[in-house]
C-alpha cells in the first residue's frame, strides 16, 4: 500500500483555482521531490498534506486513512519550513524538544533525543542558545533537528535551503543527503532548485501551473522528459531548443532546420508515428554536444561562438545556429575565438523532438 | 588642525543645535523651574524671587503628611488594578479578534472610540450613568426589582470601584490595538510549525504568542503604568477624590495643594517625587531592552564568524 496518497487533490481560492486534480503515490521511506518553478502549485501541495491549508477537492490518504479533514497534529508529521520557524524565545534544547514536551514525554527521554539530534547535527555547543543568536546555516540545522527529534513517519522540507547562501546550500544539501542515510523514513521535499531535486530525490515530481507534468526517478526525467517543460527545467545548463522540420531525405529520417539537418537512428524512425512528420522542436542537451571538427555533416552542428562563460575546468559558449541560440560545454583550454565557426556532433541517440503546438514528447 | 577640517568637525553640531535649544526651553527650564519650587516656601501671592529658600524641607514634610501618602496609596492601587484589568481585558480581546472576520477593521475603530474622547467628557458622562437615581445603572437595577440602586460615588469602596470601571472602558482599546497589531505582526510559520509540533489553540497562546508579544507588552504596560500614575481628569470629573480620600489620586492631591492649600513648593516637591519614579520606571524599561539587544547582537556576531 503506499505510504501516502494524493487523490485528485484540488484547491481552490475563491474562484481561483491553484491545484487541477493532483493524483500521486508515495511508496514507504521513499523520498519524493516536488520541483517546479513558483506558483507551480508545490508548496500548497504540500502545505495541504501537512494540513496547514483545506483541501478544497479531493482526497489525501495516510497510511490508506484520509486524512484532510484532520488537525495537522493528528497527522504525525514533522515539517521544516523555508524561513525555519524557530520559537524565538526559546533556545535550541527547547526548541528541538517541544513537541516532545507537549506529549508529556519522560526528561531523560527527552534529554536523550536532543542529546542525540544535536550531536548528528553538530548542535551540540550551541544548545542553550537563542535562535536570534545562530547563523542561518546553524538555524537551518535547528530546523531539521526539531523534525528530527520527533519520531515522525513523515517528514515535510518547504525549501529548506533556499534561504541560505551559496556555498551554504551545497553543504547542507550534502549534510542532507547524508542525514537520508541514515533516516529511514517518508520525506516529501519542495524546492524549486533542480540540482536539489535531482541530487536528494528517490522520485521527483515535476509541477507546472498547477498540474503534474511528470514524475519517476531523476534518470528517467533526465532521459525520457514527457514535455519540452520538464526537458527544459531538469538538466544544467539547461536543454537547447530549437525549432525544426522532421522529413524525409533520401529515405532517411532526418530533422532539419536553418543551418542544420541531422539524421536520426534507424531505432528512432520505427518509433515516430508517421504524423509527426512535419514541425517539431528538436531539444539536444549541451551535454550531448561534443567539439569534433572533423564530424560529418549530417551529425553536427556548425555553430557561431557568440558568449563564452567562463567557470572553471568547463566553459558554456553561447553560440548562434543561423539565429537560433544553442549552448554547448567546452574544455577551457580548448584555443577558441569570439566569432569562430566551431562544429559540433551531435549524439543522435539523445536527440529530444517535442511536438511544436502541444509541446509533448514525441 | 586646518580650518576646514574644524568646520567638518563643528558641521554636527550646527545641525543639532536648534533642536537642542528647542528641548532646553520647552523641557528643560520648566522642569528645572519645578524643582528649583520644590525647594521653597512660596504662595502664589508671591513671586518666585521672594519665596523663602527652606531647602528640603518640603519633601521631609511630605514623608509625614498623611493625606499625601494615602494618595499616594490610593494611586498605586489605582493603577495597580487599572492596569491589570486592562492588560487582561485588552490582550485577551485581541487573541478573541486575531483572525480574518468580516468588518474587523470597522470593529477596531468602535473599539479604540473610548480613547479619543476628552477625559473631562469620559468623566462627565459616566457622572451621569452613575448618578444614583436616573444613572442608567441604578435604573435598570430599580427596574430589575431591586429596591436599592448601588451606591456608585458616595461609598468609599464603590466610588473605587467606579473610577477604575471608567479607567478601563477608556483605556483598555489602547492596549488592545497595541496587542493586536503585536499579534498580527508574529510569525505566522512559528504558528504553524507549533500546530505541526502538536500544540492547541490554548498551548499557541501561553506557549508561543504570550511570549513573542512580550516585549511589547511589557512597553506597553509601562505606559499605561506611566499614564495610571497621572490620571487626573475623569476622577476630578467623577469624585472628586472623594468621598473622604478614598479616591484621591496623587495627582489631584498635588492640584489641590497647589490651589486650594496654596502651597506651590510642596505641590513642586510632590511633583517632583511622582517624577523621580516614573523616570525610574522609564530608565528600567529602556535599559531591559537595551540589554537585552546588545546581548543578541553580540551573540549573533559571534555565530556569524564560526560560519565563515
Amino acid at each position: 500500500m503506499p505510504k501516502i496518497q494524493l487523490d485528485n487533490l484540488v484547491k481552490r481560492y475563491g474562484d481561483f483555482e491553484v491545484l487541477h486534480g493532483i493524483n500521486l503515490e508515495m511508496e514507504e521511506n521513499e523520498f519524493t521531490v516536488f520541483v517546479g518553478p513558483s506558483g507551480c502549485g508545490k508548496s500548497t501541495t504540500l502545505r495541504m498534506i501537512a494540513g496547514l491549508e483545506t483541501v478544497s477537492g479531493g482526497e489525501i490518504y495516510i497510511d490508506g486513512k484520509p486524512v484532510s479533514g484532520l488537525e495537522p497534529k493528528a497527522r504525525d508529521l514533522a515539517m521544516v519550513f523555508q524561513d525555519y520557524a524557530l520559537y524565538p524565545h526559546m533556545d535550541v534544547a527547547q526548541n528541538m524538544s517541544f513537541a516532545l514536551r507537549l506529549q508529556k514525554a519522560p526528561k531523560s527521554e527527552i534529554n536523550a533525543k536532543v542529546k542525540d539530534v544535536a550531536k548528528m547535527l553538530g548542535l551540540t555547543d550551541f544548545l542553550h542558545r537563542k535562535p536570534g543568536e545562530l547563523s542561518g546555516g546553524q538555524r537551518q540545522r535547528v530546523a531539521m533537528g526539531r523534525a528530527l527529534t520527533r519520531d515522525s513517519s513523515t517528514f515535510l522540507f518547504d525549501e529548506p535551503l533556499s534561504n541560505l547562501d551559496a556555498k551554504l546550500r551545497g553543504q547542507m544539501r550534502a549534510e542532507l543527503a547524508l542525514m537520508r542515510q541514515q533516516v529511514q523514513k517518508n520525506m516529501i521535499y519542495v524546492t524549486h532548485d533542480q540540482i536539489e531535486a535531482m541530487t536528494l530525490a528517490d522520485r521527483i515530481v515535476v509541477m507546472h501551473g498547477g498540474y503534474i507534468q511528470q514524475q519517476g526517478t531523476p534518470a528517467e526525467l533526465y532521459k525520457r522528459p514527457v514535455n519540452k517543460f520538464v526537458a527544459g527545467f531538469l538538466g544544467s545548463p539547461p536543454m537547447n531548443f530549437l525549432d525544426a522540420e522532421l522529413a524525409d531525405v533520401d529515405g532517411k529520417l532526418v530533422v532539419k532546420g536553418s543551418g542544420f539537418q541531422i539524421a536520426l537512428p534507424k531505432e528512432c524512425a520505427h518509433s515516430l508515428p508517421a504524423a509527426a512528420k512535419g514541425p517539431v522542436t528538436m531539444g539536444i542537451r549541451p551535454a550531448d554536444l561534443t567539439y569534433a571538427p572533423d564530424a560529418s555533416d549530417d551529425q553536427s552542428f556548425h555553430l557561431q561562438v557568440v558568449v563564452s562563460e567562463y567557470i572553471g575546468a568547463q566553459s558554456v559558449l553561447i553560440c548562434d545556429c543561423a539565429g537560433q541560440k544553442v549552448e554547448v560545454e567546452l574544455k577551457s583550454d580548448t584555443p577558441i575565438a569570439l566569432g569562430e565557426q566551431l562544429r559540433f556532433e551531435v549524439n543522435t541517440d539523445a536527440i529530444h523532438l517535442f511536438d511544436r503546438e502541444t509541446e509533448a514528447a514525441l | 588642525m586646518s580650518a576646514v577640517a574644524r568646520a567638518n568637525r563643528l558641521t554636527p553640531y550646527m545641525f543639532l543645535a536648534p533642536a537642542t535649544v528647542v528641548l532646553v526651553f520647552a523641557l528643560l527650564y520648566p522642569i528645572g523651574y519645578m524643582v528649583y519650587a520644590s525647594f521653597l516656601d512660596w504662595s502664589p501671592s508671591q513671586r518666585i524671587g521672594e519665596a523663602d529658600f527652606i531647602g528640603l524641607r518640603n519633601y521631609a514634610n511630605l514623608l509625614t503628611d498623611a493625606a499625601f501618602l494615602e494618595s499616594f496609596w490610593v494611586t498605586i492601587k489605582f493603577a495597580a488594578v487599572v492596569v491589570t484589568l486592562e492588560m487582561i481585558i485588552g490582550v485577551g480581546l485581541a487573541l478573541l479578534l486575531d483572525r480574518n472576520i468580516r468588518g474587523l477593521s470597522l470593529l477596531r475603530t468602535i473599539f479604540i472610540l473610548p480613547m479619543m474622547i476628552a477625559p473631562i467628557v469620559v468623566g462627565l458622562m459616566w457622572r451621569y450613568m452613575y448618578h444614583p437615581t436616573v444613572g442608567i445603572f441604578n435604573r435598570t437595577i430599580k427596574n430589575l426589582g431591586f429596591e436599592q440602586g448601588i451606591p456608585w460615588l458616595s461609598d468609599s469602596t464603590w466610588s473605587f470601584i467606579a473610577v477604575v470601571i471608567a479607567d478601563v472602558w477608556q483605556w483598555t482599546p489602547f492596549i488592545f490595538i497595541l496587542a493586536l497589531a503585536a499579534m498580527q505582526s508574529l510569525p505566522r510559520s512559528a504558528l504553524e510549525a507549533a500546530e505541526i509540533d502538536g500544540a492547541n489553540e490554548w498551548q499557541k497562546i501561553v506557549l508561543i504568542k504570550i511570549p513573542l508579544m512580550m516585549p511589547v507588552l511589557i512597553v506597553t504596560l509601562l505606559l499605561r503604568l506611566i499614564d495610571a500614575f497621572k490620571v487626573l481628569e475623569v476622577i476630578m470629573v467623577l469624585t472628586n477624590g472623594g468621598p473622604g480620600l478614598s479616591t484621591e489620586i496623587v495627582a489631584l492631591r498635588i492640584f489641590r495643594t497647589a490651589q486650594e492649600f496654596q502651597e506651590l513648593g510642596e505641590a513642586a516637591a510632590m511633583s517632583n517625587l511622582l517624577l523621580i519614579m516614573l523616570m525610574a520606571l522609564t530608565i528600567g524599561m529602556f535599559m531591559y531592552t537595551k540589554i537585552q539587544e546588545a546581548r543578541t547582537a553580540r551573540m549573533l556576531k559571534a555565530a556569524q564568524a564560526e560560519d565563515e
